[in-house]
């Protein structure tokens, strides 16, 4: 006999029926959906060539923060090397394109898929570990493949398979898709890009593997004691990271057109982390709060004359910030803390209108 | 019916279950000791966290040390742990829900069914799409529950999970533990302290002492066993 059929004992007061979406839900699809257009229609106009290519580089580093929040906030993996493997996706894409000319779609989906595959067997020797472990082998890992790439250069249009030549023999660009040539466009192009792999992420937290993830995130006995293929759920998380970092190495790549290593350093995947955490771990909106942080702020400061480098002091000062007075992130503090904002107004608007404020005694 | 033969446990020079040799029967068998008696050993071994030295655990007829650990829950094995454990970030339904979507009895068109069904027969009364991080711990210790008993187990073990709840939800805790085994079919082994728990739950009882068994049998005529009552209170207070 099942569960189900016990409904009728004396403990069951009424029977619970769940809508599939609820209110709140479809109100919050409709003010993204709002967001969404407002970002594709409404900001492009507003923005001069810089911060337009800025809010480029902003979105598709939410991507990268958002590969690292489903490893790290959903599914407890800390991962040090997602930087390297955004230069693996860009690398692959750069290969990709001037090896095949596929359509920019295609190179996308097949920096995607390549990645993904390259990131699951760096994974695989680390699904053994955690914690620290685990951050300290990404973070070698990371540094073998800045190495390497260091070495070897990104593809630029040369022969053979490194398809490198040094550029003042001339070196080709990684061309942007034709609908989408100018900063504009492009801009556009990656917001749909970026809102269509956030769209595959949330169904996946949404669905049986960010299920599981939660549970390995909390204990791996219990996962397993509920019958969670565990290694089979990390490795899941390492696909469906590296695949949207592959992704957004694409996009990056047609983004710069050529691309250097020193683009991508090993320490970028430490400030990567810092901000994730400061944008909130747990959230996806904290993977496009990441996103403001890394790259929106120090374009800023550039445009301010002030020294970006002033940034690891900040960020270092943020990360203490949210460890000690909240721990999941801007992307949660804020809405909190503007509601009580908004609360303490509303009372002090209605405290002045209505009751006369009394007279202190004495 | 779970058959133990022969079950041993070493941890370097430690043996914290020592031959262990048991039949559990159908409905719900209380399985008591002191503290470090191989209790939670005994679960870990079942639910496939810890590899015994030797000895076999029959099932209902499967060989249950063969069968990889995620797996043992999807051939109908349940548990819950001492320190509760569950999934904070998930609701009261998806904690339920994960559980069942990991067993073979999962069929979509019924899921709100069998999963609202599990809640209801723990009685929790919280919404379902509460995180259990906001719930206390009576009521997540029932989620727990809930989670053991969805999608027809087999087998359910218990450790503990009655520990640290005030009486009242102790009560509320055993009536629901009573009816695993009419309402839900399974065989349910239960390791508690609190033997007024023990003795209103289960029929049949083991003890456990330093790795061996010690006693087994009605419930009643453990509890009143003289090398039971040694083993819980040391051998000078039974003397005198």
């Amino acid at each position: 006999m099942s569960a189900a059929g016990a409904t009728t004992t004396r403990s069951a007061p009424r029977r619970l029926r769940l809508p599939r979406l609820d209110a709140g839900e479809r109100v919050r699809a409709v003010v993204i959906l709002a967001l969404l257009l407002f970002v594709l229609f409404g900001l492009p106009p507003l923005l001069s060539g810089y911060w337009i290519s800025t809010s480029t580089q902003v979105a598709y580093y939410s991507l990268v923060a958002l590969g690292l929040g489903i490893l790290m906030g959903r599914t407890g993996l800390v991962s040090l090397g997602q930087i390297a493997l955004l230069a693996l996706g860009a690398w692959v894409a750069a290969r990709l394109f001037f090896a095949t000319g596929l359509p920019f779609p295609l190179v996308l989906l097949g920096a995607g898929l390549i990645t993904m595959v390259l990131g699951v067997l760096i994974g695989l020797p680390a699904l053994r570990l955690s914690g620290l472990y685990l951050a300290l082998i990404t973070l070698m890992l990371a540094g073998a493949i800045t190495v390497a790439l260091t070495a070897t250069n990104f593809p630029n249009g040369g022969g053979g398979f490194l398809g490198h030549v040094e550029t003042d023999r001339g070196a080709a660009d990684v061309r942007r898709p034709l609908i989408a040539h100018g900063d504009t466009a492009f801009f556009r192009y990656t917001v749909v890009v970026v809102a269509v792999m956030f769209l595959i992420a949330l169904v996946h937290v949404r669905a049986k593997p960010g299920r599981a993830w939660a549970a390995i995130r909390q204990s791996e006995s219990a996962a397993l004691a509920a019958g969670v293929n565990v290694t089979l759920y990390k490795m899941w998380a390492f696909a469906l990271a590296s695949f949207l970092t592959g992704v957004a190495g694409g996009l990056l790549a047609a983004d710069s057109g050529q691309l250097f290593i020193t683009s991508f350093p090993t320490s970028d995947s430490i400030t990567l982390l810092a901000v994730v955490l400061m944008g909130g771990i747990y959230s996806l909106w904290g993977a496009v709060v990441a996103g403001i942080l890394m790259k929106l702020l120090p374009a800023m400061l550039n445009n301010w004359g002030v020294a970006a480098d002033w940034l690891t002091i900040v960020f270092g000062a943020g990360v203490l910030q949210v460890i000690l007075t909240a721990p999941r992130g801007i992307a949660y503090q804020f809405p909190r803390d503007m509601a009580r904002l908004g609360r303490l107004i509303y009372g002090l608007v209605g405290r002045a209108r209505g009751t006369p404020v009394r007279e202190r005694a004495g | 019916m779970i058959e133990i033969k022969d079950l041993t446990v070493r941890f370097g020079g430690v043996t914290p279950l020592d031959k262990m040799t048991v039949n559990f029967a159908d409905g719900t068998n209380g399985l008591i000791g002191p503290n470090g008696a191989g209790k939670t050993t005994f679960f870990n071994v079942l639910s496939g966290f810890v590899r015994p030295a030797q000895g076999t655990v029959t099932a209902f007829g499967d060989n249950l040390l063969g069968m990889a650990h995620y797996r043992r829950s999807r051939w109908g094995l349940r548990r819950t742990f001492q320190t509760e454990q569950a999934i904070e970030e998930l609701t009261v339904y998806d904690n339920v829900l994960m559980v069942l979507e990991h067993s073979p009895k999962d069929s979509r068109g019924n899921r709100d069914e069998d999963v609202l069904g599990a809640i209801n027969f723990v009685g929790l009364s919280a919404n379902p799409h509460a995180r259990v991080g906001t719930l206390g711990a009576g009521d997540r210790r029932l989620v727990e529950i809930a989670r053991a008993v969805v999608g027809s187990p087999r087998v359910v073990l218990l450790d503990e999970p009655a520990a640290g709840l005030p009486d009242e939800e102790t009560e509320r805790m055993s009536s629901v533990i009573q009816k695993i085994p009419q309402e839900i079919g399974a065989l349910t082994i239960l390791v508690d302290h609190d033997m007024s728990l023990v003795s209103a739950c289960c029929a049949k009882t083991a003890v456990l002492d330093f790795g061996k068994l010690i006693a087994a049998g009605d419930t009643a005529d453990v509890l009143r066993n003289d090398q039971v009552k040694q083993a819980y209170l040391g051998a000078e207070e039974v003397a005198a």
